[in-house]
């Protein structure tokens, strides 16, 4: 079943075109990893999507309903989680403030304190650094816990898909293998979808899944990352060779 | 000695709770509301008849404190969070200067409004009269309305702490207003959390209105712009968008006015606020991020 599905999208910054007729088609239970170089449009894609950038043209349907246009609140009550490039932690916030900011949209609902609760355990138990810390500011934590804080913030809402902008972003090599074990764990446990945001092609290759090269706002490949990973092609693209 | 310090923290305690009614707003919406001094105006005069007259026909004057505070507060809060949603909605995605001016325009509208139904001659109004006998504490005679409005600025303080610590409502605020497109993207309400800081503030405009109109006896159009100035120079030297800075400066330039009344010269006396924004300047010299720097500088979405 297709849950995310992008047509034609395009995001202008004033005459410059970022993001130019980008069409996807991610289905449930995915793994899609979108890579490129700088400058290559994939933020402004992810962000747009998540309703904080508007788009200049297309549109953008979530599990069947047109999100184009519609507020960053809304697309994310509906179960769209974006974990923003840079992370984002509320610094002034205690850890588990933050998480329980992640987990208000549900707070109406019946039965939510239980609810609450539970998620926290689980999210204390994939990472149970947050737990040892919770009562921390959450800007003292480090760039890896802050990763793992915004991905246990993403869980409390408990979202059907999750976007990350770059969770390697400023990480040691053996932080970021741990970051994508847990991401990986989780998105078989619990049937997430996942939208992961990388410039170097390298994560997708280990992690396997689906690979999409984004290059000056545009598409360049789509297929299996493992197959596209190795190939010339990808090498091609990224150093932009196959325009001479 | 303790009048001084009683002096200074009751106009400490006006500017603190002025300060926090635009450090609220600023916090989530990166708005200086310049109409908020205004909004204090109008709190005062929606108890008055419509009149040309000095001696001003109060008629919620009979009403009993414990009515009167509630309805002046709900003014308060109702004419803010209408300001919200005829004005200030329509200008969320503009740049901060646009917005500001906005507020300044917003701000003439409820002073014209109040000058058409009122005239500019201030009026004489006695509201909560009981509170001008004096108390004797530790051998000072205070007025008692000083002593009641530095303990409701506490119990305000404290209370709005624990909303913001402890409730939904609270937590929401605090992360909108250090990141208000993260806030978003995690589902909060932008609406929601923006009214309800309109609300907090106009809120405590009915407070300064309560307060400040108790202690002069007077309506006048023009009461709330002098408050507003020294609040706005106290969310600035807090370090704007911080409540706790907004409150300790607010209680800093009470005290500054009070001892600087009292210590400067008879001769210099009349520079007085000279020397007050003389301190500022300095304070912003060396800590121009403000006493309490905010945190939280990305842009609203
Ligand atoms: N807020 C903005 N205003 C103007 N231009 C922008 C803005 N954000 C991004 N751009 C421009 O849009 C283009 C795409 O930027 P984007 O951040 O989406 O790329 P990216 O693929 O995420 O790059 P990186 O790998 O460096 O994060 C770039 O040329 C960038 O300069
Ligand atoms: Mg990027």
């Amino acid at each position: 079943m297709t849950l995310l599905n992008l047509v034609n999208v395009s995001v202008r910054y004033g005459r410059l075109t970022a993001v130019r007729d980008v069409s996807i088609d991610l289905k449930e239970g995915q793994i899609l990893f979108i890579t490129g170089p700088n400058g290559a449009g994939k933020s402004s894609l992810l962000r747009a999507i998540a309703g904080v950038t508007p788009t200049a043209g297309g549109h953008i349907e979530f599990d069947g309903a047109e999100i184009t246009g519609r507020a960053p609140e809304d697309i994310a009550r509906l179960g769209f989680s974006m974990v923003p490039e840079g992370r984002e932690v509320f610094g002034s916030l205690t850890i588990e403030e933050n998480l329980l900011v992640g987990a208000g949209m549900h707070s109406r609902t019946a039965g939510a304190k239980g609810r609450t609760a539970s998620d926290l355990a689980s999210v204390y138990d994939t990472f149970p650094i947050l737990k040892e810390r919770r009562h921390q500011q959450a800007g003292l934590l480090s760039g890896g816990q802050q990763q793992m804080l915004v991905i246990g913030r993403a869980l409390m809402t408990r979202p059907r898909l999750i976007a990350i902008d770059e969770p390697s972003l400023g990480l040691a090599p053996n932080i970021t293998d741990q970051v994508y074990e847990r991401l990986v764990a989780l998105q078989s446990e619990r049937k997430l979808t996942l939208l992961i945001v990388e410039q170097s092609s390298a994560r997708a290759v280990m992690v396997g899944g689906r690979m999409i090269l984004m290059r000056s706002g545009g598409v360049v490949l789509d297929g299996d990352a493992r197959t596209l990973g190795n190939s010339e092609a990808v090498q091609a693209a990224y150093f932009g060779y196959e325009e001479q | 000695m303790l009048q001084i310090i009683f002096d200074s923290l009751s106009l400490g305690s006006l500017y603190a709770l002025g300060a926090l009614g635009i450090a609220l707003i600023f916090g989530v919406m990166r708005l200086v509301n310049f109409a908020h001094g205004d909004v204090i105006a109008f709190c005062i005069f929606a108890l008055l008849w419509p009149s040309t007259d000095a001696m001003a026909i109060v008629f919620a004057g009979q009403l009993p404190w414990y009515l009167l505070v509630p309805l002046v507060l709900i003014v308060g809060a109702g004419l803010s969070v209408l300001c919200e949603i005829t004005v200030f909605r329509h200008f969320r995605r503009a740049n901060p200067a646009t917005m500001m001016i906005a507020s300044f325009a917003l701000g003439f509208v409820i002073r014209y409004f109040l000058l058409m139904l009122f005239t500019s001659r201030p009026k004489s109004i006695s509201l909560l009269p009981m509170l001008s006998q004096p108390v004797e504490i530790f051998g000072a005679r205070l007025p008692l309305l000083q002593l009641i409005t530095i303990v409701a600025t506490v119990f305000i303080l404290i209370g709005l702490s624990l909303f913001l610590r402890r409730t939904r409502f609270g937590l929401e605020m605090r992360a909108a207003a250090e990141n208000f497109s993260m806030a978003r993207m995690l589902g909060v309400r932008a609406n929601r959390v923006i009214m309800g800081a309109f609300a907090l503030s106009g809120a405590l405009a009915g407070a300064i209105a309560l307060i400040f109109g108790s202690q002069t006896g007077t309506a006048d159009i023009q009461m709330g712009a002098s408050i507003m100035l020294m609040a706005f120079i106290a969310t600035v030297i807090g370090g704007l968008g911080s409540l706790a800075g907004a409150v300790l400066a607010g209680f800093l330039l009470g005290a500054a006015s009070v001892v600087m009344q009292v210590m400067l010269p008879v001769d210099a006396r009349p520079f007085r606020d000279a020397f007050v924004y003389g301190a500022v300047i300095l304070v912003l010299l060396l800590r121009p991020q403000g006493l309490i720097a905010a945190r939280g500088t990305k842009e609203r979405v």
